[in-house]
């Protein structure tokens, strides 16, 4: 029971990771169709800012905020001068777009950091919990929490502000929204500018577990944009779910079957989920309109 | 009309391409290296391309080699070992190098020990499996200690400490790997069984699944982890998580003093194989490498601005075996270096004393480990070994 | 016709620019990859199918010629042959339920499996040699042992201009015509009474077979397979390739191949700096020729001449 108990608490502890990614990935979607391969760059740019300003004597959460302006002043740069400029490319292309942009930022962060491994320290300490004969970290339970938050906070801002309706309205039909008056412009601005600032904040939270790297970008961003899929892509609660579910399938799969295979459990059940499930577990079926 | 317009357009890139490709050679004694350093083993290839920067410069400052300059042409393989092999190309037909020392990961080296053997080129490899030097290659030698030594190292520390029934938790990169199979494969002559075995991949972040089933397996004495870069920092980590008390073995694959720091409080009392170079200043004077391991160390730590690592300490016995071979053969003619890197006998250097031969090309032996063990922070020496 | 002519006067004209083996072997891999991107832009450009695994038929055939001499002592031609049949196969089995997903859903779908060939590649070391991959024996043909730069060279070549005919007449015939018919809309397709399901499939076992031929020259010119060639990154690579040189146009997957083969050599020059200046140069091209270099070009060229 207990070896139960730590494989589901290691589940928990991955999956509110993929999960945070995840949530990052659903944000540009809603708002403009595009699927942001930088944003696992977001989340390596929060946690590798934190750590160099952190190096250079900046206190911690001065660091962490500055690392939060910093990632969302690159997001908004993405959007301003790579995706803008090629409103009206096929999706592909703007992918292709996301891609460039994340190999850019990648070797730019080779530059301005370093290529060696770097950690934050943990919120309230290293000191495992202990619960039914298994240990979890505090930090785990920070990041399930920081997931909960902005989930809540999002469903907040969609249903109660006038900008998260505008943000709907972007999403559902582009045209209809700007001839009702929605700046759509600012409104994709914002949504990469929240995304970007989302992936900061997931990475700032994470790195006392994963630590972080100049690379560190490149797996999170693919598990990430599973979790969103898996969830059904548009879908915040949907991206939280996919992202507990695939880091419950591997600690299981590590747990009872092989350690070697669990990535490979995970994306097994991705395939076998999609086929049921062609939109995804939460996502909104797509009538096509002929 | 359009296939005009195609192939117009495509010549004109093609002639962009194949014109920009091409640069012109200058006369100095040309080094070649081909190094991971980005990728996924960039741990390894970016310590050792600043080393091998760093000692080209300092060799040219004093004069450079028999009163020639160093030119150290370097490539990136970005842990491919298809690039690895394109890279060994141009610098053979291109570059026109007349050695090299380089290949950061096994799979590179494999890949480009074709290339250069072909070529009659000297090629000095950086990287750890026994492959690489057994059976020899008449042009291919390699500074690192085999994973092979590494696994006899810790298995005669458990024998001298009555633990015989071990688990293995291994990365499942290529340097994890190579050195379980190898551990595997040791392990019935020194008398130690392995009871479990798990695996982690590179970049996860969570280890606790696989070191539970370590912990609730029967008669496990010692826990033995293969791996580099974060994983063993988190695996360490995990290890406290889940208060398990066993002896506890990383690999020389840990290569620095960032993992003490990675793994916090965690790191207490976990024992290593590992070279000179981690405990310069603790060194007895009396012992040889001293002087060497405190220059590198202070050397590489004042131009990088980082803690020195094992990694760059081979690259660093690369080049300057390399280099003394070229002194000795006074020419930098490649089948003269060749002989002369095979004769290398009582180099001392960062991983060792070197006593190269040829049925040996490695040239070091079981005393180039010491076993270490972490205590308060830092590392301190296992008396006698 | 005039196309492929053109690409077979390429073929042979280029080498008179070449110094040195390390060009052939730059033409050589230019057109491994060609070969591997037509079979892809079938799929992505004509069907309007995203693969983002594709890498995963790339390793299946580098891994057949490797396993296949190693273990089984086949022929290393066989063993091509064998894997790309083998490829073929794979594909139809996991294409069946997999390309009945729209859009992003089959983009994950197809990762996924790119993501589970190599993780089984990388873990099966008793018969793939695990991580560091295995040596590959080089190919004998008539008693022949092929090997060196300008050797593979031709050989890559010739396969990669009878790929391009080929694919040139499938786009010509009723499927390559159902194909697009299906990339424009697939309702209107199937209204027309075009068997969507069945002609995505072939297209998707066709990319495939492509994919799988490109591996096993891959694996059979370096001597090596390893799993990289199966992995997540060399899948994007074949993407960026078609979407560069030109989605739907097959002399695009020539230019894209030579784009991303070729500009990572000259980038060296830049030394920490490559990586930025790709990811630059990558987003640069998609903004301002977002059809691909050859759409884009020939738009241009269209235009100047009026």
């Amino acid at each position: 029971m207990a070896e139960l108990l730590q494989f589901v608490f290691s589940g928990l502890t991955v999956g509110a990771i993929y999960a945070l990614v995840a949530l990052g990935f659903t944000l540009i979607y809603n708002a403009s169709d595009i699927i942001n391969f930088a944003q696992g760059e977001f989340v390596m740019l929060g946690g590798m800012t934190t750590v160099f300003m952190a190096l250079v004597g900046v206190p911690l959460p001065v660091a962490a905020l500055i690392a939060i302006i910093v990632t969302t002043g690159v997001g908004l740069a993405l959007h301003r001068f790579a995706i803008e400029p090629a409103r009206g490319a096929t999706p592909v292309a703007l992918i292709m777009i996301t891609i460039g942009a994340s190999v850019f930022l990648r070797g730019l962060a080779q530059i301005v950091f370093d290529k060696r491994f770097h950690s934050l320290p943990s919120l309230f300490g290293a000191d495992p919990i202990q619960f039914g004969g298994a240990a979890i970290l505090p930090q785990s339970l920070v990041v399930l929490a920081g997931a909960t938050v902005i989930v809540v906070l999002l469903w907040l801002f969609v249903e109660r502000t006038l900008l998260g309706k505008a943000v709907i309205a972007t999403a559902a039909n582009r045209l209809a929204a700007r001839l009702v008056g929605v700046d759509t412009r600012r409104i994709v601005d914002f949504s990469f500018a929240v995304s970007a600032a989302v992936g900061a904040i997931a990475g700032i939270l994470i790195t006392p577990i994963t630590l972080t790297s100049y690379d560190a970008g490149t797996l999170l961003a693919l598990k990430g944009f599973a979790a969103a899929m898996l969830g059904g892509i548009g879908n915040p609660l949907g991206a939280v779910v996919g992202g507990l579910l695939i880091g419950m399938i591997e600690a299981l799969s590590a747990g009872y079957l092989s350690s070697s295979y669990k990535d490979a459990a995970a994306f097994l059940i991705i395939l076998v989920v999609l086929v049921a499930m062609p939109q995804g577990l939460f996502g909104r079926v797509k009538v096509e309109r002929v | 009309m359009r296939a005009v317009q195609h192939f117009t357009a495509t010549a004109a890139i093609g002639l962009c391409a194949v014109l920009g490709a091409g640069l012109p050679a200058s006369a100095q004694i040309k080094i070649g290296t081909v190094l991971s350093v980005t990728g996924p083993a960039s741990f390894l290839g970016d310590p050792e391309k600043r080393t091998l920067e760093i000692y080209v410069d300092e060799i040219n400052a004093k004069g450079g080699v028999n009163g020639e300059k160093l030119q150290l042409i370097v490539y990136d393989d970005a842990g491919n070992a298809n690039n690895a092999r394109t890279f060994a190309t141009r610098l053979v037909e291109e570059d026109k190098v007349v050695a090299m020392v380089g290949g950061s990961t096994t799979g590179s080296t494999l890949a480009m020990i074709p290339v250069f053997e072909d070529a009659n080129i000297p090629f000095i490899s950086l990287a750890g499996a026994i492959q690489i030097i057994e059976p020899v290659h008449k042009w291919v030698f390699k500074t690192p200690h085999t994973d092979k030594m590494a696994c006899e190292k810790i298995f005669a520390d458990l024998k001298s400490r009555n633990l015989t029934s071990i688990a293995l938790i291994s990365g499942t990169d290529a340097f994890g790997k190579s050195m379980r199979d190898q551990c595997v494969a040791v392990a019935p002559n020194a008398g130690i069984k392995i009871v479990a075995e798990e695996s982690y991949g590179p970049r996860d972040s969570d280890m606790t699944p696989q070191l539970t089933k370590i912990r609730n397996t029967a008669g496990v004495q010692a826990v033995v982890n293969p791996g580099f870069g974060q994983g063993p920092a988190i695996v360490t980590r995990n290890y406290r998580q889940l208060g398990i008390k066993l002896p506890f073995y990383q690999s020389h694959g840990v290569a620095s003093k960032q993992f003490i720091e990675l793994a916090g409080p965690a790191a207490e009392g976990v024992r290593l194989p590992a070279a000179a170079l981690l405990i310069a200043d603790k060194l007895p004077a009396s012992d040889p490498q001293k002087p060497v391991v405190v220059n590198y160390t202070r050397t590489y730590q004042e131009k990088s601005g980082q803690a020195v690592s094992t990694f760059g300490g081979h690259a660093y016995d690369g080049l300057m075996i390399l280099v003394q071979a070229m002194q000795r053969a006074k020419s930098a003619d490649k089948a003269k270096v060749r002989d002369e890197i095979e004769k290398t006998k009582g180099y001392i250097g960062t991983g060792g004393i070197v006593n190269m031969s040829p049925t040996d090309h490695m040239g070091l032996d079981l005393s180039a480990f010491h076993m270490l063990e972490i205590k308060g922070g830092d590392w301190t020496l296992v008396p006698g070994t | 016709m005039a196309p492929a002519i053109l690409v077979a006067a390429i073929v042979i004209v280029l080498p008179l620019f070449f110094p040195s083996a390390y060009y052939y072997r730059i033409g050589a891999l230019v057109f491994i990859f060609a070969l591997a991107v037509v079979g892809l832009n079938l799929l992505m450009g004509f069907a309007g199918q995203v693969s983002l695994g594709h890498a995963g038929f790339l390793g299946i055939g580098a891994y057949s010629v490797a396993i296949g001499p190693v273990h089984f002592g086949a022929p290393s031609w066989l063993c091509l042959l064998a894997g790309a049949i083998l490829s073929g196969a794979v594909a139809f089995a996991v294409g069946r339920p997999i390309l009945r997903l729209k859009g992003h859903y089959l983009a994950v779908a197809t990762l996924g499996f790119g993501l589970l060939v190599a993780i089984v590649l990388t873990n099966e070391a008793n018969w793939t040699g695990g991580p560091d991959g295995m040596s590959v024996p080089a190919l004998t043909l008539f008693g022949w042992r092929v090997r060196g730069s300008d050797v593979w060279y031709w050989i890559a070549g010739a396969t990669f201009v009878g790929g391009f005919l080929l694919a040139l007449n499938l786009m010509e015939s009723p499927t390559g015509r159902a194909l697009q018919a299906i990339h424009d809309s697939e309702i209107a397709a199937r209204v027309l009474g075009i068997d969507v399901a069945r002609k995505k499939l072939t297209v998707f076992v066709i990319s495939a077979m492509y994919a799988s031929v490109a591996g096993s020259y891959l694996a059979l010119f370096n001597g090596l397979a390893t799993p990289d060639e199966a992995g997540f990154l060399r899948s994007i690579e074949l993407v960026a390739m078609v979407v560069l040189g030109g989605m739907g146009s097959i002399f695009g997957s020539l230019v894209g191949a030579a784009v991303l083969v070729v500009l990572p050599q000259v980038l060296t020059v830049f030394h920490e700096y490559e990586q930025v200046l790709l990811g630059l140069i990558v987003m640069v091209f998609m903004i301002f020729l977002r059809r691909g270099i050859v759409p884009s070009v020939s738009v241009a060229l269209a235009g100047w001449r009026k």
